[in-house]
């Protein structure tokens, strides 16, 4: 239903040219759940909102192209774009507190939206408004309210309410989870997750937090300095994941149950997207870098039924000495 | 040796405007200790008050009553400026937000050095600077970092910076107040490991505030589980984590999201931990409590011993077997 | 365990917004306006500290001449309708104008700072105190008060106008230099330098005040904007001193001999045009100081973007 094929975004500066989103794959097919995880600076960010074609100046797509329901959206005029936003494909903020204006209520938002996309009448847009705030779990009541009479959790759920006014079939989220707590966090992810079975959306889901979408999302992406370095089904990556940045990560969190035992991280710091490395972007941090990984860039290379950026795949190599997870 | 200790330690806001006054318990009727070379983590989720402890403890609220000791002796006993220069010496503490705890006007000696100043006195400028190095290289950054400014560093580096700040001094004990949750995670694991081996290596303790049970887990000793105010959970960290008494430290526990683990089944819990005002007596965990009865409502709960080492403030929590009840 | 500690990055991540880079001179660097308007200021800073290279008149004021000459090659600008050198009032006016922008704006500025700070930081009755007297003065119609003030000082000697403009210009200054440092009471590093054990008076002054530089200098710029202008209004409706060299004295006489009707329009052009002009200088110069707080505002320069293929 989405397929994105070598997208590139980069950032206009006063010297060269940053280029955030480096020739990204992705396909999104209908009702599924994508997760795209990565560190601050990986582009995560910046794909989604490419996708969304929400990038103003100084970002703008330099290549490739985003294929939703057979149209491109790169070439599409804003008019054509206007159409298909929130009917089609609606977008949830990172913070609802950002996202929400705080001096109009939330049905006044409510009715905004729907003016601007559709043309329903005042009882339409009342009922459905109400009908979707009970989807989330909302009191439709609160449709009087203000922003900072709900609680955050609520907020980022009204936010979700209103970006299932039209019942998408793709639904793009900016860590919508990330200003909440521990407890609120699990709540909000199984009512996505609910709400996807009960209403058959796509969901492609953007945070920094790996450990949050491996029981929710079907496909798995790993992202770093702009490139995708691997996908896959979720439980593959978790298990077996075949690129060390993802091996890494995924050594990052603690766990509170099992054994206590001192973990590394990754060291160093994602890189300068104005300067990248040669070679493998991440092959400065890596724990098995080799010597032509500093010359050579690696393609994504196919491992069982995940795909990886790293030379270690690379079909024309010795069978690997170490894959363990 | 218990280092420092607070007993009946409350902290109430007055909210609203002037006609209508109404009191925010941040915090209320809170005993905790932390001995040397220990790191104890204070768990608990935003408005739970942990933040408030650690500005009560840094002196920067005084506290509405109860009473903070350190080494014995009751905070509001420092009075002179050198008493009150020396807690802080002793105490100082690291904040959250990499991008703002560092003055973005000054080179990050700037801080180090200020802090030297202030509370070792006995050094002259020279042993000052080469103090500075000793402080940099000790929490794992290069020495060249002295004469960048912070817009140059990362975040992670910032942080390092902050501990360093505070290990100028010579602590006793540290407050970090969640160092590592603006961090990006691969970051963070560097970051904590800094901290255990700053108690290793220099002998310090740390309060470690934090809202992540699991890093919590890693870095620390003893656990204590607060929620809307009060202590409700306290213990070895392993104890808590294995055997939870309170319902609150397993709602806590069975959110974590753990892709090693099999998702667990769904609680109703929307996860809205309450904005305390004027509260009446009981449980303040009464409404979101699946096991919650008729004393709940009536009597608020203290914190019990369950277990060596282990309390839980819940009626319905039950001691282990092994301890015999007093 | 130590190699587990070591923190080896070296390069902070993209997001990290490197302010003033280069500083004040890097900023200009960048910015066609502040580089006008600092050719403008150096133009009229040469013209104040060396008069005498520009003309050889060494008393303007004195009616030396035939009145009412036009433009020639003995006086660029021609002469007055008293008999006076134009072009030679002109370039000698230029330093006092001067000085009243500059030490008017400076005071005005220091004024603004002091009062502006100390209202945020401390906040409860002091600042209600200081916002108060803050408000009254931002309230007040300044024209009616400078000429109540004036009026009242008797003879508007130089220094009586250069007190006149800095009690009427710097409360404006000193309700932003409050916001801005409302805005930055929060910020952890204060808290720190609290928590340090600072004295107030030192985190004020060392920790608050660098952090604001750039307010400080585009409030100063202000100031002196402020100043150009009104002191030349408070010269064209005389409550200047009518004997002195400078701009706004010769607008004074012009009107006062209506210039404009009788001939000599250059003699009211050129001082307008010449306050006009510093003015405009320092507005250049500060939007140097709002590109650099504000990257947003920076012109993006444009590399044509390739229209994406599908």
């Amino acid at each position: 239903m989405l397929e994105v094929r070598g997208l590139s975004v980069e950032y206009a500066t006063d010297g060269a040219p940053v280029v955030a989103v480096d020739g990204v794959d992705l396909d999104v097919a209908a009702g599924e759940f994508v997760g795209v995880v990565g560190e601050s600076g990986c582009g995560k960010s910046t794909l989604l909102f490419a996708i969304a074609r929400l990038l103003s100046p100084p970002a703008a797509i330099t290549a490739g192209s985003i294929v939703f329901k057979g149209h491109n959206l790169v070439t599409m005029t804003e008019k054509q774009l206007n159409a298909l936003r929130w009917r089609d494909c609606s977008v949830v903020m990172q913070s609802a507190m950002n996202a929400l204006n705080p001096i109009t209520t939330i049905g006044a938002q409510f009715r905004d939206v729907a003016h601007a996309h559709m043309d329903w009448s005042p009882d339409e847009v009342a009922e459905r408004s109400a009908e979707v705030l009970r989807l989330v779990g909302i009191d439709p009541i609160h449709l009087k309210s203000y922003p900072h009479q709900l609680s955050g959790g609520m907020r980022q759920r009204a936010m979700i309410a209103m970006a299932l006014l039209f019942t998408p079939d793709l639904v793009i989220m900016d860590e919508p989870t990330s200003a909440l707590d521990v407890v609120a966090q699990r709540s909000l992810m199984v009512q996505i997750k609910q709400l996807q079975r009960q209403l058959g959306f796509a969901v492609v889901f953007v945070t920094h937090d790996m450990s949050l979408v491996s029981h929710f999302s079907d496909q798995l992406l790993v992202m770093y300095a702009g490139l995708i370095v691997e996908v896959g089904p979720t439980r593959t990556v978790f298990d077996s994941p075949a690129h060390p940045y993802s091996r890494g990560l995924l050594e990052a969190f603690p766990s509170i149950r099992g054994v206590r035992r001192p973990l590394t991280g990754i060291p160093g710091s994602p890189p300068d997207l104005a300067r990248p490395p040669s070679g493998c972007r991440f092959h400065p941090r890596c724990p098995v870098a080799m010597p032509e990984c500093a010359t050579t860039e690696p393609p994504l290379y196919s491992v069982g039924r995940a795909q990886a950026r790293c030379l270690l795949h690379a079909p024309e190599r010795a069978p690997l000495s170490e894959v363990r997870s | 040796m218990t280092l420092l200790e607070t007993v009946g330690l409350t902290k109430h806001f007055k909210i609203g405007g002037n006609v209508s006054r109404r009191t925010l318990h941040a915090v209320d009727d809170v005993n905790l200790s932390i001995d040397r070379q220990e790191i104890v983590a204070l768990v608990g989720e935003s408005g739970s008050g942990k933040s408030t402890i650690a500005r009560l403890l840094a002196r920067v609220y005084q506290p509405t009553s109860g009473e903070i000791r350190y080494q014995d002796r009751p905070l509001s006993s420092m009075r002179t400026r050198r008493q009150s220069l020396a807690y802080r010496g002793d105490v100082p503490m690291v904040f959250q937000d990499p991008f703002s705890s560092l003055n973005p006007a000054y080179r990050v000696a700037h801080g180090i050095m200020r802090g030297l100043k202030l509370h070792r006195r006995d050094l002259n400028r020279a042993q000052r600077r080469e103090e500075a190095l000793r402080v940099i290289s000790a929490v794992g950054l290069a020495p060249g970092v002295l004469d960048r400014y912070p817009h140059e560093l990362s975040g992670g580096q910032r942080q390092r910076v902050g501990f360093a700040q505070a290990l100028a001094y010579r602590p006793k004990l540290i407050i970090a107040d969640e160092p590592v949750s603006m961090l990006d995670v691969s970051i963070r694991i560097g970051l904590l490991n800094l901290m255990t081996a700053l108690r290793e290596q220099e002998g310090v303790s740390i309060l470690y505030i934090t809202h992540d049970i699991a890093s919590a887990r890693y870095v620390s000793d003893r656990l204590l589980v607060m929620y809307a105010g009060h202590i409700v959970e306290s213990g070895p960290v392993e104890d808590v984590l294995a055997r939870p008494k309170h319902p609150y430290t397993q709602l806590l526990l069975s959110a974590v999201p753990d892709p090693r683990a099999p998702l667990s089944t769904d609680s109703a819990d929307q996860g809205e931990p309450p904005r305390v005002i004027d509260p009446k007596p009981g449980c303040r965990f009464r409404w979101r409590c699946p096991l919650a009865i008729d004393v709940c409502e009536r009597v608020t709960p203290e914190l019990r011993l369950l277990a060596p080492g282990h309390s839980a403030a819940c009626h319905v929590a039950t001691p282990e077997p092994s301890l015999s009840e007093p | 365990m130590t190699a587990l500690l070591v923190d080896t990055s070296g390069a902070p991540p993209v997001e990290t917004v490197a302010r003033r880079r280069g500083g004040f001179l890097g900023a200009v660097r960048r910015s066609r306006k502040a580089q006008v308007g600092l050719a403008m200021l150096f133009v009229f800073c040469v013209f104040a500290v060396v008069p005498q290279l520009f003309t050889s008149v060494r008393h303007p004021n004195d009616l030396a001449f035939a009145p009412r000459l036009p433009p020639s090659g003995a006086h660029w600008l021609g002469t007055t309708a008293l008999g006076q050198d134009i072009w030679a009032q002109l370039v000698y006016g230029t330093r006092e104008s001067l000085v009243i922008a500059l030490v008017a704006g400076a005071f005005a500025t220091l004024l603004s700072v002091v009062v502006g700070v100390s209202a945020a930081y401390l906040r409860g009755v002091g600042d209600e105190v200081l916002s108060m007297i803050i408000n009254i003065f931002l309230v007040i119609p300044t024209f009616p008060l400078i000429i109540i003030l004036a009026t009242y000082a008797g003879k508007g000697t130089l220094p009586v106008v250069l007190i006149v403009l800095i009690v009427t210009g710097w409360s404006y200054g000193a309700n932003q230099l409050r916001a801005q440092t409302l805005s930055l009471r929060n910020r952890d590093f204060l808290e720190a330098a609290k928590i340090r054990g600072e004295r107030r008076s030192y985190v004020i002054f060392a920790e608050v005040l660098p952090t604001m530089t750039s307010l400080i200098l585009a409030t100063f710029l202000g100031a002196a904007l402020y100043s150009v202008l009104t002191a030349a209004g408070l010269q064209f409706i005389g409550l200047g001193d009518p004997n002195s060299i400078s701009w706004g004295t010769m607008l004074y006489w012009a009107q006062n001999q209506q210039a404009l009707q009788t001939g000599t329009p250059l003699w009211s052009i050129a001082p307008g045009l010449c306050v006009a002009l510093l003015g405009a200088s320092f507005a250049l110069i500060n939007y140097a100081f709002d590109e650099i707080s504000n990257p947003a505002l920076r012109p993006v320069r444009g590399r044509r973007r390739r229209r994406a293929r599908g």
